[in-house]
């Protein structure tokens, strides 16, 4: 443990293994836990925030790393945005480094988490949707205990997950999928901005599935499963012919309609429900044209 | 109720911080404690890039960065840019594209262009765009930037 | 892309030419202090409690508790404002720090300072402050029939502009309401400055602002101390555009620094900027043109109501600009613009780069399309057909004197070729890296936009700048009070200088009211002409008594006499005297530069109310996804009437950064008002363009006819580029569309539910 202290004041741990992590956090379960920093620290400089002890996790190897065992890839929690977007991951997940790449600013993506992105719940996550298509799980642990959780479990509503005081996010494990994946996320700037909808689709060809995620489009991670359902019925699967038109719309109506968005100054949530419904459609369209060719 | 000493190692010289108030961020400590003012303090929240400055060689919002978290990580600030044989070639391509105005993004475009530089020595311009994409300017409109970019791109290339 | 010349020169360049600023150095080694960089050993931070609410009676405010915290100093009310209670740059209507009602949403009520930031913010969290909250006023079209909400009245002025026969009708009429969204300015660098008392009992304030002289007056007023005893030293300015022409924390800082007899600094954090300055006035705009069958323009009614927010600040002044250029620049022989600008609970707006220009200039083009289609013709014809040429007739019947290549402008933009393509990568289409469209998604649209705007300050106002030189030892000394805000005013200061002496040495003292006379505003695209001038002249005073005295030192004629490169020669040769020698004993000239004069406005809005015009067009080219409302603004290519280029460099600078202004406006730059209230005062909510939002800018051309009066002919070129690139913008997504989009930012709800929908 580097610069370890115990303080009147305020402590803050600076761990270098996930037993340091979890001992600091069990001595002082009310601790921040940092990890990029990009979300708390914004909260903290506004000071709608008051910082008290913290543990700090950007130094701990066990978690900055990924594997591939198998057809999952395990993702350390502390692995970044910026080394999500590199050849290695984005093989793997491709409509996670995607998403990834929309993730603030080159900065922002050099700090970020996808720990963070996870427990900061926010409904414009942008890992999230690919996560909960993914159906990922994640890896708790505290000093006493591990456990494990399915990302759209997880997060409980607005910012508040089931994190327990002690607890922190260890890893996420994902699929790799057979077929191609997409991610879209619309904002009204192109590049640095909030999510104002978000998708994300996955061919998953073992399966003959379709796999959707939902983003700023529900207070929680959505997948959108009935319409997975309709449409994975309908799709060609053995000659990758393209599906009827009407599908495409039944489809894009069905995501459009699993989704409960609010109006707030960042767009409204009949806004929201039609962008879901485009981008659909736009993105079954590009999977299956690459599923068609390949 | 402040943070124990912790020691920042900045543009190659150690200091120690002491009183750093809890949640001081790693630009507050620069910018008030080490007397290096040169990442500014546009907006605090990491969106607009001008206290940008390279921890252990990547780019990072120094506002976003809990300073005591920072001990023992080589932090190079826009102080740290010029070498002892004055500006580096992105400065001087600053000057001479016209890249500067007001002048309160260009240290953070500074950093970042460097930190670009140094992975992709000649990039497009939409390479370069989506780069600085973390840099707000309100002054240039981003055309001289680019130019500037280029025009350091070029020169690096011709000096190695 | 325009690439140019970048090679280091080795003789110090004049006008014309490439200069490097001075200042860039620095910038790019990141040791130029900025406001925000002040620093004294034995200061205190301030920091202010701003009203939550956008209307309230103060119940009662209680400061006991803040007072108490550990590290405060002092803990200050409108019961402390030593002098006039009031501030403003054209009335004095708005409070120092509220006393018994609080009229906008961040209203200054108390001021605190302390050892540190962290005592300052818990002091503010403790005052008590019991606010009886009241229906806010925020509809602008109510406000002068609501009650009043300040002293004043709720209308801060109208213009009710007649021009020409009344009784025209055209054969072809175009109508249309139009609506402009509340801009910011969205500087970089957040207000700030210190304070330092001094030990004649007056106070020295450092500070980033556009004019320190009326900033120094109003400070004096509110202190109660004479002018002499208040010095204003400019700070290292992070932009201003408008938003620093209006007192912001100066009288503050003062306060608290002469309360604690320490030095105190105060920075304001990004939201309480947005709360902290004024903003680009809303604007909702009715507009009926007439034209004749060949598409002449014979009438156009207008009605204007701009949302000035909660106190006058330069709102006067917009309307004027509003009103006096409702039209465009276009020959429009009969006309009624009502132009009103009122008081609500809203933000106060004030100045904006174009101000004013920008909100109609969005409106004008609209119209000037919708009346092409009505007509069948080509807009940039129809423009042409109308264009405003020397001689002509604005709508305040004052004669345009000066120079007018609007016909040039049109031309040459609409002309120019485009080198815009086709995108392929979904990065580059809209929706950016969000990924959302593909090519087919995609429709491009194209148009065309003129605008122009006054230049220098209007409506019989004593507008000038005081400026000296001192030449000793070869070198010029050059003292002026112009705000250098970024524009590059101290390049060119340097290169008039040497321009008129052929020094190459050139020092500029800091901006500072010490010493100096007012330099008026950095803003009305003024600063080149009016401070220019004044060194201009100041220099030109002591070239001519430096060639006096050799001349008759050496008895030769002065006329034979030129200076180059440091030295005076004579034509005739046989006189040869180095600038140092010859000024070893300094020559000095100072001088007050006043442009021509101009007269207010009479009761029908008439009257040779402005000096000088300048021109731009703006064609637009887009891409827009209709299906999800995204924009990708894919090129911009302008032209603009520029009198002469100084500095070539500089120029484009100016006209790139303006457009991408007026980029912002045009797709989404909106301070959001819900009640008074902001919901948006952040970098993350609050969306200027990034360098993936931004198009390449193509100068067509910059047409160059020396303007009357203007040193070396030059005109002001800071405004024009956010004035007609917003139109161009909004047009083009017409254009791709088929939509009205009657309003700016255009919002992607705006393309998808284009009739309200959502």
């Amino acid at each position: 443990m580097l610069n370890g202290r115990q303080h009147v004041g305020v402590s803050v741990t600076i761990a270098t293994t996930l037993e340091d992590a979890c001992a600091a956090l069990a001595a002082e379960p009310g601790s921040l836990v940092l990890a990029g920093g990009t979300d708390l620290m914004v909260e903290v400089n506004r000071g709608s925030r008051r910082i008290g002890n913290v543990v700090a996790l950007d130094r701990i190897p066990e978690i900055a790393d990924w594997q591939l065992t198998g057809d999952v890839l395990r993702l350390g929690a502390g692995v970044t945005f910026a080394e999500i977007c590199e050849p290695g991951i984005a093989a793997l997940v491709p409509a996670l480094a995607q998403a990834a790449r929309t993730v603030g600013s080159p900065q922002i993506r050099n700090a970020a988490t996808i720990g963070g992105n996870i427990a900061t719940a926010s409904p414009a996550g942008d890992s999230i949707p690919v996560l909960a298509a993914l159906d990922a799980v994640l890896e708790l642990r505290s000093a006493e205990a591990t456990r494990e959780v399915p990302v759209v479990e997880f997060i409980t509503g607005v910012k508040t997950t089931c994190l327990t005081p002690g607890e922190l996010i260890e890893a996420v494990r994902v699929p790799v999928l057979d077929g191609p994946q997409e991610f879209c996320k619309v904002g009204p700037r192109n590049a640095m901005v909030i999510s104002v909808a978000s998708l994300a689709l996955l061919v998953d060809r073992s399966a003959r599935r379709i796999r959707v995620g939902l983003g700023s489009v529900a207070p929680t991670p959505l997948r959108a499963t009935q319409a997975e359902d309709h449409v994975s019925g309908h799709i060609d699967w053995d000659n990758g012919a393209p599906p009827e038109p009407e599908v495409l719309r039944e489809f894009a109506d069905l995501v459009a309609g699993s989704t409960s968005p609010i109006d707030d100054h960042r767009g409204t949530a009949a806004y929201r429900r039609h962008a879901v419904r485009v981008l659909a459609q736009r993105s079954l369209t590009r999977v299956l044209n690459r599923v068609s060719s390949s | 109720m402040s943070t124990d000493p912790f020691v920042l190692e900045v543009n190659g010289r150690s200091h120690e911080v002491t009183d750093a108030h809890p949640g001081e961020s790693l630009l507050r400590v620069l910018r008030e404690r080490l007397g290096l003012a040169g990442s500014k303090n546009a907006c605090e929240e990491g969106e607009c890039g001008s206290c940008t400055v390279l921890v252990d060689g990547q780019t990072v919002c120094s506002c976003l960065v809990l300073a005591s978290t920072a001990a023992g990580r080589q932090i190079t600030t826009i102080e740290g840019v010029a070498g002892d044989d004055g500006l580096s070639h992105v400065q001087e391509a600053f000057v001479d594209a016209g890249a500067v105005q007001c002048g309160f993004c260009t240290p953070g475009l500074i950093v970042s262009t460097g930190s670009l530089l140094e992975s992709d020595p000649d990039p497009s311009d939409l390479a370069v765009r989506e780069a600085i994409s973390g840099n707000l300017c309100r002054c240039t409109g981003y055309g001289r930037v680019l130019e500037a970019v280029h025009l350091a791109a070029t020169r690096l290339g011709g000096s190695t | 892309m325009t690439h140019l010349a970048t090679s280091r020169r080795t003789a110090a360049p004049r006008i014309g030419e490439d200069a490097p600023r001075p200042d860039g150095v620095p910038k790019v080694a990141g040791t130029f202090a900025f406001s925000s960089d002040l620093h004294h050993d034995r200061m205190l931070w301030g920091g202010t409690l701003r009203s939550p609410h956008a209307s309230a009676r103060i119940r009662s405010l209680d400061i006991s508790a803040a007072v108490a915290v550990t590290g405060v100093h002092a803990v200050l009310t409108h019961e402390d404002v030593p002098g006039s209670p009031n501030y403003g740059l054209e009335h004095r209507d708005q409070p120092v720090l509220a006393a018994d009602v609080v009229r906008y949403e961040g209203e200054p009520v108390a001021i605190v300072a302390a050892d540190n930031p962290e005592a300052v913010r818990m002091a503010i969290d403790a005052i008590a402050v019991d606010y009886e909250p009241l229906e806010p006023l925020v509809d602008p079209d109510l406000a002068e029939r609501a009650d009043p909400i300040h002293p004043d009245g709720n209308l801060v002025r109208r213009i009710n502009l007649v021009h020409g026969d009344q009784g025209v009708r055209g054969e072809v009429q175009v109508e249309g309401i139009y609506e402009v969204g509340m801009q910011d300015q969205a500087f970089l660098g957040p207000e700030s400055g210190m304070a330092v008392p001094a030990e004649d009992g007056g106070i020295d304030l450092y500070v980033a602002t556009q004019w320190l002289h009326s900033d120094r007056d109003q400070v004096a007023d509110c202190l109660g101390l004479d002018t002499a005893r208040v010095r204003l030293t400019l700070s290292g300015v992070g932009g201003a555009f408008g938003a620093r022409e209006d007192l912001s924390l100066h009288v503050h800082l003062c306060m608290l620094a002469l309360h604690t007899r320490r030095p105190v600094k105060m920075v304001y954090s990004r939201e309480e900027s947005f709360h902290g300055h004024v903003h680009r006035h809303p604007a909702r705009m009715w507009f009926r043109h007439h034209a004749d069958r060949d598409g002449t323009i014979v009438r156009v009614e207008s009605r204007l109501v701009l949302d000035g927010g909660a106190y006058a600040s330069s709102s006067g002044a917009v309307i004027a600009n509003a009103t006096c250029f409702a039209v465009g620049p276009y020959r429009v022989p009969s006309a009624h613009i009502d132009g009103a600008v009122v008081r609500t609970n809203n933000p106060p707006c004030g100045a904006m780069r174009g101000f004013g220009a920008v909100q109609t200039c969005f409106a004008h083009e609209a119209q000037m399309d919708r009346l092409a289609d009505a007509l069948e013709m080509d807009p940039v014809e129809l423009r042409l057909h109308n264009a405003l040429a020397p001689g002509d007739e604005l709508l305040t019947g004052q004669t345009i004197t000066g120079t007018a290549p609007v016909a040039e402008v049109i031309r040459t933009c609409a002309d120019h070729p485009s080198g815009a393509s086709m995108a392929v990568d979904p990065m580059e289409l809209p929706g950016g890296a969000g990924r959302t469209a593909d090519p087919e998604h995609v429709v491009r649209g194209e148009a065309f936009a003129l605008g122009f705007k006054n230049l220098l300050f209007s409506e019989g106002f004593d507008d000038s700048s005081e400026a000296s030189c001192r030449l000793a030892d070869g070198v010029a000394t050059i003292t002026s009070a112009c705000a250098e805000v970024g524009q590059g005013f101290v390049t060119l200061a340097q290169q008039i200088t040497r321009e008129v002496l052929g020094v190459d040495g050139v020092v500029l003292l800091p901006a500072s009211t010490d010493g100096i006379g007012s330099a008026g505003s950095t803003s009305a695209s003024r600063q080149t002409w009016m401070s220019g001038g004044a060194i201009q002249e100041a220099c030109g005073q002591v070239r001519v008594q430096l060639l006096d005295r050799l001349a008759f030192e050496h008895g030769v004629d002065a006329a034979d006499l030129v200076v180059a490169d440091g030295r005076v020669v004579s034509m005739a040769g046989g006189l040869e005297v180095d600038l140092a020698e010859a000024t070893a004993e300094p020559i000095e000239a100072s001088v007050v530069f006043r442009h021509a004069p101009t007269l207010p406005l009479d009761g029908n809005g008439q009257g040779d109310a402005h000096v000088s015009f300048a021109f731009s067009a703006h064609r637009a080219i887009v891409d827009v996804d209709v299906e999800l409302g995204l924009v990708k603004v894919v090129e911009l290519t302008t032209s603009q009437d520029v009198g002469r280029v100084l500095n070539p460099l500089q120029t484009v600078g100016q006209l790139e950064g303006g457009a991408a202004q007026g980029v912002g406006l045009a797709v989404m730059e909106e301070v959001l008002v819900q009640d008074g209230r902001i919901r948006n005062a952040s970098f993350t909510d609050y969306l200027v363009p990034t360098a993936l939002d931004m198009p390449p800018v193509e100068i067509a051309a910059l047409i160059e006819q020396a303007e009357p009066g203007a040193p070396f002919g030059a005109k002001g070129i800071g405004e024009p580029p956010s004035i007609s690139s917003t139109a161009a913008v909004a047009a083009a997504i017409r254009d791709a569309t088929g939509l009205d989009l009657p309003r700016v930012p255009v919002r992607p709800t705006d393309i998808v539910f284009p009739e309200g929908a959502a």
